[in-house]
């Protein structure tokens, strides 16, 4: 699975490496088809991480970063997404939006 | 935090203050009916300044994008011409009314980089000026001057890098005076480097004005909302209830002045963990660019803003938010009780990984709110259409901007029919 290999440091995640996910469409498709337990595993382990990330990004500019720190990066856009469910809602989808939906039809490529 | 006691005008309320709002019960009939939408769309849709777009998605000569304005009852192309203007079409081919420029789906919207037009039906090809440069086997037609038949041209103007058109061929004001004191406000702001754009489109069971209730008023959102934010903060907001620091009203247009704490907010403990680690939540990051706000926002020049709301009617709403980034609203209708919804986030290129994920997580903010307020719509909508006993609802003073808005389209439909009645033989 080179393809989503991660930052060295950050080899701890690579069981979660499915959540490297380039799209806010497909992070999102991923959280609603997923179970809480689920949720809360990739959440505890990638939430203690977020502010190391942080601090692995703040060394680079935008167009220097790695293919490894661009998985990185989707990975934390995918924490994102998940903390809705863990954080707030204790459900995959938003309360009572029922069958609305809400796509990004433009985003940044990276 | 001052809520409940932000000022209000000599009259006692923001609705009396501007005349001819009334503050009785008001009736959705305009919401509700068929026959009212057929009339919006002419005397409103087909006559006003609507906003398709910015002049960042055409970056070059033959940049394009095509526009459905079912309500306006058209499709338009938007295209840099030769001369490097911003120009406008109907997108039909003058041959024998193919439209002219699309992809795979006649219904779905299109754009790209090209040197000319050529119908996908008999090959009729336009410069990107609508000059009618090639006709296949012309030698066919009869007498055909080919200068005859340029496309046919939308009026088309640019304010602060958004893009307009006016579909109403007789139209005679300009853009810049159809904006209004509201849109002067707001010029000079730099719009233009806020060029790392999120856009989503949601397609919403409610008629178009709903949805621009829901977010013209912040009534709402302490109840509606109230799991969106730590439990404490949650109940502090409910007891508040929420109150906007000012409303104006500028002709058709309105805006609504909101305070703003959250960008950061005073205590961390008021915001969810992954908003204290990336510094970001619902009002944007909370590090953005140090620009000074133009003169049209925060008229009330109070401490506490975080935001501005304008609506430039009919379907535009434009948001600018404390730390300089911009979300806007279009409310496209396809129908009395269906319309679409796009919400753009522009924020400045982001440096780093950490800036780009403090936008992400405004962005997604941005987005479980819109799932909650989109889906209330549609329970509105329905309940409206049922025509029970109950037809009349009662505004406060907060929802000021909803009794504009009904009573702008209202008077804008009453006069469209009273002119069409003074002209002999339209009906």
């Amino acid at each position: 699975m080179s393809n989503v290999a991660l930052p060295a440091e950050f080899a701890d995640l690579e069981p979660y490496a499915d959540w490297v996910l380039p799209t806010e469409r497909a992070r999102y498709n991923k959280r609603i088809a997923s179970s809480m337990d689920v949720l809360q595993a990739f959440y505890d382990a990638a939430f203690p991480r977020l502010e190391a990330a942080c601090e692995y990004f703040d060394q680079y500019p935008m167009d220097e970063l790695s293919d490894e720190g661009i998985n990185l990066l989707w990975l934390c856009c995918s924490l994102v997404t998940v903390s809705f469910p863990v954080e707030v809602w204790r459900q995959p989808r938003v309360p009572d939006s029922g069958a609305a939906t809400f796509d990004a039809v433009l985003e940044p490529v990276i | 935090m001052a809520a409940a006691h932000f000022a209000k005008p000599p009259e006692g309320s923001w609705t009396e203050h501007y005349a001819g709002l009334g503050t009785e019960p008001v009736s959705y009939a305009d919401s509700i009916s068929p026959e009212f939408y057929e009339l919006e769309r002419d005397a409103i849709f087909s006559k006003t300044w609507l906003n398709v777009g910015r002049v960042e998605q055409l970056s070059r000569v033959g940049s394009y994008f095509t526009k459905e304005l079912d309500a306006a009852r058209t499709s338009i192309v938007v295209v840099r011409s030769s001369a490097d203007e911003i120009t406008a079409f109907h997108n039909i081919c003058r041959h024998r009314g193919n439209k002219l420029v699309w992809m795979d789906y006649p219904a779905e919207e299109t754009s790209g980089v090209c040197r000319q037009f050529a119908c996908k039906y008999h090959g009729w090809r336009y410069a990107l000026d609508g000059e009618l440069t090639f006709v296949q086997q012309e030698s066919e037609f009869f007498d055909l001057d080919k200068s005859d038949y340029p496309l046919a041209s939308v009026q088309c103007e640019v304010w602060e890098g958004f893009i307009f058109v006016n579909l109403d061929s007789a139209n005679t004001t300009s853009l810049k005076d159809y904006l209004g004191e509201t849109g002067a406000s707001l010029a000079g702001y730099p719009f233009g480097e806020l060029t790392q754009v999120h856009k989503y489109r949601a397609e919403v069971g409610s008629n178009w004005k709903l949805f621009i209730d829901a977010f013209m008023e912040f009534y709402h959102a302490p109840v509606l909302h109230a799991r969106q934010a730590v439990a404490d903060e949650s109940q502090k907001l409910q007891g508040y209830g929420y109150e906007a620091l000012a409303y104006k009203i500028d002709g058709p247009h309105g805006q609504v002045s909101s305070w703003g704490g959250m960008s950061p907010p005073k205590d961390l403990s008021m915001v969810k963990p992954i908003e204290r680690v990336l510094r970001s939540g619902l009002f944007g990051p909370w590090d953005g660019p140090d620009w000074p706000q133009p003169p049209g926002v925060n008229p009330a020049d109070h401490k506490a803003w975080g935001i501005e709301s304008f609506l430039f009617f009919p379907n535009f709403m434009l948001l600018m938010w404390k730390p300089n980034w911009v979300l806007t609203y279009h409310y496209w209708p396809t129908s009395y009780n269906t319309h679409v919804f796009e919400g753009t986030c522009y924020f400045v290129p982001p440096e780093n990984g950490r800036e780009r994920l403090a936008q992400e997580l405004a962005v997604v903010t941005f987005k479980e709110y819109a799932l909650q307020d989109g889906n209330t719509l549609e329970a509105t909508q329905t309940m409206l259409e049922s025509r029970t006993p109950v037809d009349r609802f009662p505004l406060n003073d907060q929802e000021i901007m909803l009794r504009h808005l009904h009573t702008v389209t209202q008077r804008s439909v009453r006069e469209f029919q009273e002119q069409a009645a003074a002209v002999p033989g339209r009906a």
